[in-house]
């Protein structure tokens, strides 16, 4: 059950303008920073940011200390830091919030892991829309040269720090690694053939480090209170840490909350969420954006083995299990972002699925056959469905093209895509069967139950 | 008539050019000013920035095409981009959607009937958690009913893009700290129907160490 908990990473959020130097100075922001720089070695920070355990917050869940530990620049490279602020898997919109309120978080962790990792520039990726919060970012980032936290001599210290907000201009696509150092580049938003990985030949042809906005926001946090000791904050062996969890959709209040990591999906829309809306139940939700397959409340967990790691469930709902990276995984989805889409019984699953999957038609870059024809041929099928020209073989069929394009492409859109179109099957077969012998049930749209709603938000 | 930006956006690209070790890194952000000053990216733009970053005009247009915000076409003076993804519609982003068709007299893609307004569909915009939400120009407007997107809509044909955002423009909004205390709903017992699920192995993480489209 959760306890009330010291914000960390949400900690000035609640401060008048927050997002002016000033203000976020007197609530301590730089503190940690000046001390990192001027009475801390490089290899010491690194040593705390790998013993926090903190997983990317970006979605893989890679673990960042590993990730740095990955760079071995020759003497002749330039390192650089890239933060990933093309926030746009659906259902996700966390990092806008450490942007527009407290930039100068994002901008004091910019300070200390460039001087960890040896970078002496950090490009900040920011997604095309998102122009208000890359406005605040630039205003904060100038605010901080003027004060002389960044530029040639921070805080006093022989480390040159540089950080540049570079816009994007619309394209899902940007926020694989690759396709952002292209996009960096002034190129279309393709991801690179891995290898090599950034950390060995990144932006500009040179190591790079590319971390999610979250994650360098909780590195002053990190270094404040040592790695071990913000590791244990979380609950899970190997995640630690508090995290940013968002929930959308049919709950009495969405919004985005600092939690542990570990918190149960039960309790992110019970207690954080509010609930569902009055009189309604909980149908399904989508984890962690839109890419990680679906979970069903009905569904208990069935690990009877003592060694699966999910034993410790077994017999409850999927949706009891801690929200980690791993058990996410042992339970066949990911964690992802940690943004949830929570859908009431009014939702017809196939049509909240054809929502989907046009997104991902939308966004495929193109680049690989599987992925370019496999999201139209999803849509297509779907748009069958949902019209009434089903076939019950579609059902299969949709199966079969996510098939192949699982692992068969340059990056892992495909794979995204493909997971939760396999995952929404699995565990609504019987609704795709109905819709494809009957089409949807009439006067179906996914927003009807709110339309209430509508004319009621405040 | 060839193209040529201001002496003002002229030394903001000197500036722009420093950030990076490689000029044509500089080209998104290039377009960006032009399309500010032209309003979109024409034949003539994508010349004039193919010889001032040293590039291809193939190269130019190759990236102008691929992303969704450089317009390829002139638009109206306020572009209204209506966000249609889950989290949206689920609550009610279609209705909004309808409605401004219903006002405008024209479905998403096309111009209003008065001219003054452009209206788009979007996927998503990262603001799932003050559903529905429309963009216009460069900002949100959020946790919307259809009351308040026609005062936004009116203010704007009157007043301006100017006026309406700084009457009606969202921020991020910090949620409520959490209380604590124990989980306000017990679990409750499986459904009859429930399903029982096969522990699965855990499937190979295919993002693992490249970071995800996040």
């Amino acid at each position: 059950m959760t306890s009330p908990q010291k914000p960390l990473l949400t900690s000035r959020y609640g401060i008048a303008e927050s997002w002016k130097l000033e203000n976020a100075e007197r609530a301590g922001a730089y503190r940690i920073a000046r001390n990192a720089l001027q009475n801390t070695e490089p290899a010491q920070l690194k040593e705390e940011v790998k013993k926090a355990n903190i997983r990317g917050r970006g979605g893989a869940g890679f673990p960042a200390g590993v990730k740095w530990g990955f760079l071995s620049p020759n003497d002749d490279e330039v390192v650089y830091l890239v933060v990933n602020a093309d926030e746009s898997e659906p259902g996700t919109f966390k990092d806008r919030t450490i942007m527009e309120l407290d930039p100068h978080r994002l901008i004091e962790g910019c300070i200390i892991s460039s001087f960890a990792i040896g970078a002496h520039v950090t490009y900040i990726y920011v997604r095309g829309e998102l122009s208000f919060s890359a406005a605040r970012l630039q205003d904060a980032v100038d605010e901080a040269r003027a004060a002389g936290y960044l530029g040639e001599r921070p805080f006093g210290v022989e480390h040159p720090v540089e950080v540049h907000i570079h816009l994007g201009a619309g394209a899902y696509i940007c926020g694989e690694e690759t396709a952002l150092l292209n996009s960096l580049e002034g190129r279309r938003g393709e991801p690179r053939l891995k290898p090599p990985f950034p950390a060995i030949k990144g932006v500009f042809g040179m190591p790079t480090i590319v971390n999610n906005v979250e994650t360098i926001a909780a590195v002053p946090d990190i270094i404040e209170m040592g790695g071990e000791a913000w590791a244990s904050l979380g609950r899970l062996p190997g995640d630690g840490g508090v995290r940013l969890y968002g929930v959308s959709g049919h709950v009495k209040a969405p919004g985005v909350y600092e939690a542990p990591v570990g918190i149960t999906m039960r309790e992110l829309i019970y207690d954080y969420g509010g609930g569902m809306l009055e009189g309604r139940e909980l149908k399904a939700v989508v984890p962690g954006g839109s890419s990680t397959p679906v979970l069903d409340p009905r569904r208990i967990v069935d690990a009877p083995a003592e060694d699966h790691p999910l034993h410790a469930w077994h017999g409850k709902s999927e949706i009891d299990v801690p929200m980690g990276v791993d058990t996410y995984r042992a339970l066949g989805t990911m964690l992802g972002t940690c943004c949830a889409i929570v859908m009431d019984d009014t939702v017809n699953m196939v049509d909240a699925c054809r929502n989907l999957m046009r997104f991902y038609k939308h966004e495929s870059c193109g680049q690989c056959t599987p992925c370019r024809e496999g999201c139209g041929w999803l849509v297509d099928v779907l748009d069958n469905l949902c019209t009434g020209r089903g076939k019950p073989g579609d059902v299969d069929l949709l199966v079969d093209i996510s098939n192949n394009m699982m692992g068969n492409t340059i990056c892992a859109f495909a794979d995204g895509t493909a997971m939760p179109m396999l995952g929404m099957v699995q565990k609504f077969r019987e609704e795709f069967m109905e819709v494809a012998n009957k089409g949807l049930p009439s006067g179906t749209r996914h927003d009807l139950s709110v339309q209430s709603l509508i004319g009621s938000v405040a | 008539m060839a193209f040529a930006l201001t002496p003002e956006r002229e030394r903001e690209v000197e500036s722009i050019l420093t950030r990076y070790p490689d000029s044509r890194a500089a080209l998104l952000p290039v377009l960006w000013l032009c399309q500010q000053q032209n309003g979109w990216i024409s034949q003539e733009v994508v010349d004039y920035v193919a010889q001032r970053l040293d590039l291809s005009t193939a190269t130019v247009k190759g990236v102008v095409t691929f992303y969704t915000m450089f317009f390829e076409a002139p638009v109206a003076e306020n572009v209204v981009w209506v966000c249609r993804t889950l989290s949206c519609d689920l609550r009610g982003g279609k209705a909004i959607q309808e409605h401004l068709e219903q006002r405008f007299g024209c479905t998403a893609g096309h111009n209003s009937k008065d001219g003054k307004f452009t209206l788009l569909k979007a996927e998503c915009l990262a603001a799932c958690g003050q559903a529905p939400m429309v963009q216009i120009n460069e900002r949100y407007y959020e946790s919307l009913d259809i009351e308040t997107l026609d005062r936004i809509i009116d203010l704007h044909a009157a007043e301006g893009a100017e006026a309406a955002a700084a009457k009606f423009a969202t921020q991020a909004v910090p949620s409520p700290v959490h209380p604590g205390g124990p989980s306000s709903v017990p679990p409750p017992a499986p459904s009859p129907e429930a399903v029982r699920v096969a522990s699965q192995p855990p499937p190979a993480d295919p993002k693992a160490g490249q970071g995800g489209a996040s």
